[in-house]
């Protein structure tokens, strides 16, 4: 059976630059109705930053096009983010997961699938070649 | 400009602030390699005392200028994180690269 979301947003933005900062404090805002501690907000801001600026940098390398961010929360302080890309997509998902594995050449760590990872409970990751890359994060912030 | 470097020639200090992520490094990645590339530096310091946000695009920066600094045969020191930078940078080790201040 399907969850119901208790409360959902959705955030279109451009693949620029300058909608990374805009995008993972959007998504904030939205979780700070959980009351989340200011370590659970900087975790979940981060794997954000990672998710998008890989659609930025890999999904859409020469073009601009579209970031769509689903935000929702569920009971128990679940909180779902999934953030889906058109772009070029990855043909082999396990292999881009590694720790230090990047295509972006010398200045990209290769370790924004590792920062998702530690920083939420879940990750999931779904791609097809030329199609486009989804990105669901999941994490349970504490009730104080 | 979210960066300011002080440099004797031997050691460089950038005092970096606000949020780095791929928007805001490569502004602060060509600030400093223009005191260290080709340069005779041998301490490279890297204060984030004023950083607010990082993500893994933090990581390159800081891998990419102790690559620069070991060129040269120097040293990496990083002082001023917060929990928040600390944490983002012990997934990449960076601990074992570079000896690193907190606070
Ligand atoms: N949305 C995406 N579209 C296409 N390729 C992607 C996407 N996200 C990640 N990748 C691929 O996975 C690799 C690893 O990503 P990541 O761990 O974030 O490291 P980095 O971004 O530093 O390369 C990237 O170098 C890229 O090849
Ligand atoms: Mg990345």
């Amino acid at each position: 059976m399907a969850r119901q979301a208790l409360n959902q947003t959705k955030i279109t933005v451009l693949s620029r630059s300058s909608n990374e900062s805009y995008a993972r404090v959007a998504v904030a805002a939205f979780a700070a109705q959980l009351d989340p501690t200011v370590e659970e907000l900087n975790d979940l801001k981060t794997a954000v930053s990672e998710a998008v600026t890989n659609c930025i940098v890999h999904a859409y390398p020469d073009t601009i096009g579209p970031i769509y961010i689903t935000v929702s929360l569920f009971e128990e302080g679940l909180v779902q983010i999934r953030i889906r890309d058109k772009g070029r997509g990855i043909d082999d998902v396990k292999r881009a997961m590694e720790p230090l594995y990047t295509t972006g050449g010398e200045e990209r760590a290769g370790l924004g699938f590792a920062v998702m990872e530690s920083f939420t409970d879940k990750l999931r990751v779904r791609s097809t070649p030329y199609k486009g890359t989804t990105v669901t994060m999941e994490k349970v912030i504490r009730c104080r | 400009m979210p960066i300011r470097i002080e440099s004797d020639g031997q050691t460089v200090t950038a005092y970096l602030s606000g949020e780095i992520d791929h928007h805001s490094a490569v502004a602060m990645r060509q600030a400093i390699d223009a005191h260290l590339v080709g340069g005779n530096a041998t301490l490279l310091i890297m204060d984030f005392t004023d950083v607010t946000f990082m993500d893994s695009s933090g990581i390159g920066l800081v891998m990419g200028r102790y690559r620069q600094i070991k060129y040269n045969d120097g040293e990496l020191h990083i002082q001023g994180t917060s929990p928040h930078i600390y944490k983002v940078m012990r997934i990449a080790g960076l601990e074992r690269l570079a000896v690193i201040e907190k606070g």
